[in-house]
């Protein structure tokens, strides 16, 4: 039996044939006749050159099949066909495929197209399993606590959830994610779709060797997920889909560099990956140093914890825009001043690069990567796509 | 060496031309730039201009740069010189040169030539954001106003390209040009804009949809076709604007079929069958569909108007210098030189429309036009699916060539949508039923009503199908100041 694979289509009702991204496209796996622009699978390298040149959001469609559309089928498309059905996955699926169900794919596609191409996992990795549960089937948690990690008073509200699975496995790897979906309906009276989170704890548990696993939840102004799982109690029953995601993973080498910036919660694979690197390996660590922006010390989740990690173990710059009479800071400004150490990692076959927040952090980061390689006599451009290539870049951003 | 991919921002103007390293350009620009954002300052309503935006930049102009998204402010937007990567050893693809190494000077033999493309591609870009100055305030949700001043911006940027061509390359008489550019203004009775399309306001939101779907195609195919000159920066630089005109399209073709699209499901859940019970359907806040073809009828014609005279020695002569090339010249299977080549153009003989073969040199205009009404009709079947679905009678369709024209063998001759000669009186009674009348344009002004709640839209139009960057339905487009 063939393996599903991923297959990347256009949306021909929402396409307005304006052949941008059969110009962009670098191996000419775009192709149109009178009726379509369709994207030829044994051509198509995931490359995403295609996806930000498109004007109308068509191109973001990805499916999972087992015998993927000709070019001829899809030209006869007057609609995209539906998902098929695969039911859960074990660890047996192409590794690339981050989610077997099309929103969460999408999504995943979307945080990590910031890394400039088709991400790839670490060589070393484990295999991540995806798709366990989904929204017909989803698993039950039970939440075993949530506590506010942002200061009474600060300007946001992070909070610290753990969910128990009691019987039911869930395997996670650092830096998957899982989905929760929230209670009720939207305005349509369809029930929402689950939102994605961040596992911020290692495979092995919150504790140890327990079946639970942590969460880093920002509550939103009028956000219905973020509102809900900010507000749970403990005992609260919890629908949960995922886990999510096979790239965005730590390489399994005690040796291996780790560099690693974030904002806000985005801090909560990296809270992950250290607590992986504390339990495992004595603490033996090829470094990890870590790029952590927020605007105040009371507003950064894991402010207090994070400042009994030692030195040795983890290097860590935090930065603060708002503290007042004192200059903005943002990560991208400390990356500059530390361009010495960071140019290092950028030369260092061994170095991976890890980003993680909000969307807007990308340009200022990469603009200082851009700075810092130019420095060193390289070009950004290519360190980053060959690192990409080598799964030792990736981006999550939202 | 020069990194000409990343944008180095270590000038005022993001740009990947090395600026900084060309202080007289750059200074140049730099002398330039207090005029341009006191033009953009004086056109676009203060509030807007204090507004958050939902604004793409490019940042570079590899694929994964251009497109930045992210709340702006307009008079903040990051306006930059951005060229498509040179091809290495790119030749000249057409003309009596074809095959010779492009041009990264401008040959002297053909600078006039050259700076007065150049000038008139440059003049039409700020003219739009001119006719477009005060549709922000109707605009029918914020999602459509944030796809207007993204329009508005990078016509801003388009203008800055072509500026800085021409201070890199024609010196002293670039200046000049480039100070004109600002100093014309569209509709004005003293310096008015160049091309007589470019004058009109843009009183509506239908309007400004067929602008973007018909005038706003036709610069994309004179982009097309600069994007083929022998002269390389001028081929590099339209390259990566037609990224972003494509942009320019979607908004034109979804903003008609959204359209029309309200109009149908309007007709069907009150159980009107026949799209010309017009006062039934205006009563119910949205635009009948012979209403709508009347507005193609108008904006097509006009757009024609823009590729002039249908044979012509000067397109000719640009042709031949390898100045301008055809529509995807390097995918056209020729000699490139057209030197025994005929081509069919349609010619008027007494009332009769004929077609005759011509040099095909000569008739560079009526091939771009060609290839226009063959890109344009895509769009027109599309809508037509939409009208189609809602099991709604009645078709969108393109008039002929010869109705409604100003320029060209066609010009204040008297024929009919369908291309049949009529008689004056035919003419005068029909065109109530071909062009929209002042009555028709009073009903649509009637329904431009601003619509600033996220995730809501006018009585006359449906909301998008997807959002900018996969953003959800109500999502903010523009953070409105209020002042």
């Amino acid at each position: 039996m063939s393996q599903p694979q991923k297959q990347h289509l256009i949306d021909p009702e929402i396409c307005i044939r304006c052949y941008t991204c059969e110009m962009t496209c670098p191996v000419e796996a775009i192709v149109h006749d009178d009726s379509n622009v369709v994207v030829d699978f044994d051509k198509c390298n995931f490359c995403m050159d295609c996806i930000p040149v498109c004007p109308t959001g068509s191109i973001d469609e990805w499916r999972v099949v087992e015998t993927p559309y000709s070019v001829e089928d899809q030209f006869s498309w007057m609609e995209l066909p539906e998902q098929q059905d695969f039911g859960p996955a074990g660890s047996g699926v192409d590794t690339s495929i981050e989610a077997l169900d099309e929103q969460m794919a999408a999504l995943l596609a979307e945080a990590h197209s910031g890394a400039g191409g088709k991400s790839k996992a670490p060589a070393s990795a484990s295999k991540p399993s995806v798709n366990l549960y989904t929204i017909g089937k989803p698993a039950e948690a039970t939440v075993q606590g949530n506590y506010q990690l942002t200061a009474e008073g600060a300007d946001s509200d992070v909070r610290h959830i753990i969910l128990d699975f009691d019987g039911h496995p869930f395997p996670v790897l650092e830096g998957q994610s899982i989905g929760i979906i929230p209670p009720g309906t939207d305005d349509n009276g369809k029930p929402h779709l689950p939102r994605l989170y961040s596992v911020s704890s290692p495979r092995d548990g919150e504790r140890p060797n327990y079946n639970n696993l942590s969460l880093t939840v920002k509550r939103e102004p009028n956000g219905v997920c973020s509102n809900y799982v900010c507000d749970l109690k403990v005992g609260d029953k919890v629908q949960v889909t995922g886990p999510f995601g096979a790239t965005f993973l730590m390489p399994d080498d005690p040796d291996a560099k780790l560099l690693m910036i974030c904002t806000g919660t985005g801090s909560a694979p990296f809270r992950a990956f250290t607590m992986r690197r504390q339990r495992n390996a004595a603490g033996r660590s090829g470094g990890m140093t870590l790029f952590f922006g927020a605007r105040t010390p009371q507003s950064l989740p894991y402010f207090g914890p994070l400042k009994k990690v030692p030195e040795t173990m983890l290097r860590k710059h935090l930065v603060f825009s708002r503290i007042e009479g004192e200059p903005k800071q943002y990560v991208q400004d400390k990356l500059r001043e530390e361009a010495a150490t960071v140019g290092d990692l950028l030369k260092d076959p061994n170095a991976y690069i890890y980003i993680c927040g909000l969307r807007s952090m990308e340009e200022g980061v990469e603009s200082a990567f851009a700075d810092i390689a130019r420095r060193n006599g390289l070009n950004w451009t290519d360190v980053r796509n060959g690192m990409r290539e080598e799964g030792r870049y990736h981006v999550e951003t939202y | 060496m020069l990194d000409l991919i990343n944008v180095s921002y270590d000038t005022q103007i993001p740009n990947n031309v090395g600026l900084s390293s060309d202080k007289r350009v750059l200074k140049a620009l730099e002398k330039w730039h207090p005029g341009y954002i006191n033009w953009w300052n004086d056109l676009i309503p203060e509030n807007f201009q204090q507004s958050l935006v939902y604004l793409r930049t490019a940042v570079s102009v590899d694929p994964k740069g251009w497109a930045k998204f992210d709340y702006v402010k307009m008079p903040e937007y990051r306006w930059g010189v951005l060229l498509a990567p040179q091809v290495e050893g790119r030749r000249i693809p057409c003309g009596e040169h074809a095959g010779e190494p492009a041009w990264q000077e401008v040959p002297g033999e053909y600078r006039a030539l050259m700076r007065r493309l150049i000038v008139i591609q440059g003049d039409t870009e700020p003219a739009s954001v001119e006719q477009q100055r005060f549709l922000g305030l109707t605009a029918p949700s914020l999602y459509d106003m944030r796809n207007l001043f993204q329009v508005n911006v990078e016509e801003g940027r388009h203008l800055w390209a072509m500026v800085y061509l021409l201070h890199k390359y024609f010196g002293a008489d670039g200046r000049e040009e480039a100070d004109d550019l600002l100093r014309r203004q569209s509709g004005s009775e003293e310096a008015p804009r160049m091309l007589g399309a470019f004058n009109e306001e843009t009183p509506d939101w239908l309007s400004f949809f067929m602008f973007t779907y018909f005038t706003d195609r036709d610069g994309k195919m004179q982009l097309e076709s600069l994007a083929q000159s022998g002269f390389d920066p001028l081929s590099r630089t339209c390259r990566f604007m037609l990224t972003e005109e494509a942009h320019h399209m979607f908004v034109g073709e979804t903003g008609v079929g959204r359209t029309i699209e309200r109009t149908c499901q309007v007709m069907n859940e009150n159980g009107i069958e026949d799209p010309y019970d017009t006062d039934r359907i205006r009563a119910l806040g949205v635009i009948d569909l012979p209403t709508i073809q009347k507005k193609l009828n108008l904006h097509y014609t006009l757009s024609l108007d823009l590729f002039g005279q249908e044979v012509s020695t000067n397109a000719a002569n640009a042709f031949n210098a390898g100045i301008k090339g055809r529509y995807m010249e390097s995918r056209l299977d020729d000699d490139h030189k057209l030197t025994g080549d005929t081509y069919k153009v349609l010619d008027v003989d007494g009332d009769r429309i004929i077609t005759r073969d011509v040099p095909a040199l000569t008739a560079i205009n009526m091939r771009l036009r060609d290839d226009y009404t063959r890109d344009a009709s895509g769009g027109v079947g599309r809508w037509n699916k939409i009208i189609e679905k809602a099991g709604i009678q009645f078709e969108m369709k393109l008039p002929h060539e010869s109705f409604n024209r100003k320029i060209g063998v066609f010009a204040d001759k008297l024929f009919n949508p369908d291309g049949e000669h009529v008689t004056g009186a035919e003419y005068d009674e029909g065109m109530k039923n071909w062009l929209p009348t002042h009555a028709d344009g009073d009903f649509i002004q009637s329904l431009m009503k601003p619509e600033r709640e996220p995730g809501k839209y006018a009585s006359w139009i449906a909301p998008p199908k997807v959002g900018i960057n996969n953003k959800p339905g109500d999502f903010e487009y523009v953070k409105l100041h209020m002042a």
